[in-house]
């Protein structure tokens, strides 16, 4: 049966209508229709990754419920390649089906309080007992959604002799554990949509290890490369995101219009549609089966877009600009820029800089992996983790 | 307020690219820097053996023509790929104002009659009109029409000191026309300026009564100029592109080489951000200058604003690329051996070239509902 059919299959055994949403998406994902460049039993068809456009315009087209994927974005994004890849048979059994269902989120446990950027400083340990169950000690930050996974990717320092690359292993940690403790860690908006995780001797049975020992690091690329990868499928339509919002405000609100905010909104527009090409341009490549190295421009480019326009909309609005909506601390599950106001969204852009890389390493990675220009010395890069001076 | 658009296609064809290898092949063998550098100074800044080559050889004079008038029958997308690398190698020809220009007017107005000459490059034309001239502009009146004569001056016209012909907008009795002189003829001089781009020098044209046929009236007229200039504006992108895009491959070749401090300069992080920033503007001029050659091509309602977005960012970033390149130099940069300098010198009077890059947000704004 081709892909079309397999999806009108599902469609007439499970009508949108009269189905709970899980259990269509147990049925999609078992009919192989979840993600299809996944293997056959694994919620795919080893088909070509371009084919997941025609059976998700085809899903939404009959209404189908989604699998919410901006709520559980780090298990889709960079938990399921990793354990695809990494996981053994049983792992991948355990553990793709409810990610993507959505019946268990999945968080990340990589940064650290000392090891942000220079990721591969952490200091977490994980220490593996005669029982061949590890127990890890450390402290990890700007962790999304740690209040409602039920599963984590971790990494953890198992040699702390080696060099600091070479001494780093990958485990799936059970949030549930008694050794877990999540705090909320309150942000500039007022809410507090990170985390800080506190391990505190946590067990974790061998089984859960991705990968060798010592290798977390070669294992947290490809975890890494898929979450800066992470560019939808859909062609974005004009004036979509920040753009839009600032445009509108403009056209319906000329009172507030100035020359000098003028030339910026200009600029701006002009900005946000040579962005939206080049994310076009990279989709057609992609779908082609030829990335180019425009998606590591994509996120820089975003970052400070979303900066420059949600502070010229902060201007634009004048007297309001100087009003907040709401410091309430809440916990939100998702980033939400446009359900909030002007002050939340110029708040929250100056972490699109920051988060999944910042702007900085993502320039240090244009330059070195797209133009080939050198590294620069590093100090520590032949010492063992605990000879470094920290 | 945006209309339903089709998807362009932003990508480079296997047919494109092809056309690419061997423009950049031919350029490679035919116009080095230190060649295009020492004409420069001379009588013939232009490179008329290069260009005869090009036009006969590979037939680009004509890409855009129609076949039935000697052409190749291709179009904006294929155009914009040589310019790319003319722009690449700031190569000295009149391929903007003969093959872009001055042909896109013939062919707007339906004026066959000089299209094989020019097809095939045994012939160059100009379109008379300032350099700076911007799509959508009023018509220009510096030139009066009477009894089959023009009568006038236009300034700054590109590529006008090795035109054969001359595609000039006037104004006559009853209204706009465009029409065509030839070059040599009574009452018609061209004064070559000494221009700020000596790749692609200026001159002005003093018309005293000469002799002139008149290929098109009134809206034809009006319509058929504004045509070349937003092809060209369009297309000029594509050249802006290829400008930035040497600046950002020489600078980078040549900080991996340039040792200080006992390290490679490419080592330093201030110098890989600058760098890194100029290539993420880069790759949006690609897709910038992309979307103005398919929207061209396809006719698309969108072309004006495809035009005006593709040159409000890539009149700017290739002026930034080549003050990077001669920045990031040093002294090198500045010296009159090292080619830098064409390269700013071509990408600064290209940025004031069919209308600046303010010209063209301004023009945005009202193309999409965003007026003052």
């Amino acid at each position: 049966m081709d892909l079309l059919g397999r999806v009108r299959a599902l469609l007439a055994d499970h009508p949108p209508a009269g189905t709970a949403p899980l259990d269509f998406l147990r049925a999609r994902f078992d009919a192989g229709l979840a993600w299809v460049h996944f293997p056959v039993g694994l919620g795919g068809l080893g088909l070509a990754r371009s084919e997941q456009a025609v059976l998700e315009a085809e899903l939404a087209a009959a209404g189908a419920p989604d699998n919410n994927p901006r709520r559980i974005g780090i298990g889709l994004g960079m938990a399921a390649p990793t354990i695809l890849r990494y996981g053994t048979e049983e792992q991948k059994a355990r553990f793709l089906r409810p990610l993507w269902t959505g019946e268990e989120v999945w968080c990340q446990l990589f940064s650290e309080p000392g090891a942000g950027s220079d990721l591969a400083a952490l200091a977490a340990r994980a220490v593996l007992g005669e029982d061949g169950v590890w127990t890890v000690d450390g402290q990890k930050v700007w962790t999304s959604t740690a209040h409602t996974a039920r599963w984590a990717i971790l990494l953890a320092r198992t040699d702390p002799a080696v060099p600091k690359h070479r001494g780093i292993t990958y485990f799936v940690c059970d949030m549930t554990d008694p050794g877990v403790e999540v705090r909320p860690l309150r942000q500039i908006t007022g809410e507090a949509e990170f985390n800080e995780v506190f391990l505190t001797g946590v067990r974790i049975p061998d089984a859960h290890r991705l990968g060798a020992v010592g290798e977390g690091w070669q294992v947290a690329q490809t975890t890494l490369n898929n979450e800066r990868v992470a560019i939808g499928g859909q062609a974005a339509p004009r004036e979509s995101g920040m753009i839009g919002v600032v445009a509108e405000v403009w056209r319906n609100r000329p009172e507030l219009r100035t020359p000098e905010l003028h030339q910026r909104l200009l600029k701006g527009w002009a900005d946000a549609e040579v962005v939206r090409l080049t994310g076009e341009r990279l989709r057609q490549q992609l779908a082609l089966g030829q990335p180019g190295p425009e998606g590591a421009a994509m996120k820089l480019a975003f970052a400070r877009l979303a900066q420059e326009l949600s502070s010229l909309e902060l201007e634009l609005l004048g007297e309001e600009g100087l009003h907040y909506d709401d410091w309430t601390m809440t916990r939100p599950e998702v980033v939400d820029f446009t359900g909030r106001e002007a002050g939340y969204r110029y708040l929250r852009a100056k972490g699109n800089s920051i988060e999944g890389g910042t702007s900085e390493i993502l320039r240090n990675i244009i330059a070195e992996r797209v133009l080939g220009l050198p590294a620069e010395p590093r100090a520590d890069k032949d010492l063992p983790w605990k000879d470094v001076p920290r | 307020m945006t209309p339903d658009l089709p998807t362009p296609d932003l990508l480079y064809s296997e047919v494109e690219e092809e056309l690419r290898a061997s423009v950049r092949s031919l350029l490679d063998h035919h116009c080095r820097p230190n060649a295009v550098l020492a004409r420069c100074e001379g009588d013939q800044p232009y490179d008329l053996a290069l260009w005869a080559t090009l036009a006969g050889q590979l037939g680009l004079a004509g890409l855009a023509v129609p076949e039935e008038h000697g052409g190749a029958g291709a179009g904006p997308r294929e155009v914009a790929v040589v310019l790319e690398e003319l722009g690449r190698r700031v190569a000295p020809v009149p391929y903007l104002g003969s093959a872009v220009l001055a042909t896109t007017a013939l062919i707007a107005c339906g004026a066959a009659e000089a299209l094989p000459e020019l097809a095939s490059g045994t012939r160059r034309a100009a379109l008379a009109v300032p350099f700076t001239t911007a799509p959508g502009a009023a018509f220009p009146t510096a030139v009066t029409a009477e009894a089959g004569t023009l009568t006038g001056r236009v300034t700054s016209v590109a590529d006008g000191s090795v035109a054969d012909l001359l595609v000039v907008p006037a104004i006559g009795t009853d209204g706009p026309g465009l029409y065509a002189v030839e070059v040599g003829g009574a009452g018609v001089e061209v004064v070559r300026r000494t221009s700020l781009d000596l790749t692609r020098p200026v001159a002005d044209v003093i018309l005293a009564g000469a002799a002139a046929r008149r290929l098109a009236e009134a809206e034809t007229a009006v319509a058929a100029l504004d045509r070349a200039l937003l092809t060209g504006a369009g297309l000029l992108a594509s050249e802006q592109l290829g400008v930035a895009e040497w600046c950002l491959t020489t600078t980078v070749a040549y900080l991996k080489e340039r040792r200080q401090f006992a390290r490679p300069l490419g080592s330093f992080q201030a110098l890989k951000h600058r760098l890194a920033d100029l290539w993420l503007e880069t790759v949006g001029a690609r897709a910038a200058a992309r979307y103005a050659a398919d929207a061209l091509a396809s006719g698309s309602p969108d072309a004006a604003v495809a035009v005006a977005l593709a040159q409000s960012h890539c009149g700017a970033l290739a002026v930034r690329a080549a003050e990077e390149c001669i920045q990031l130099h040093g002294g090198i940069g500045m010296t009159w051996e090292h080619p830098a300098h064409l390269y700013l010198k071509r990408a600064k009077a290209d940025q004031l070239a069919l209308g600046t890059p303010g010209f063209h947000r301004a023009a945005l704004a009202e193309l999409v509902a965003l007026g003052a």
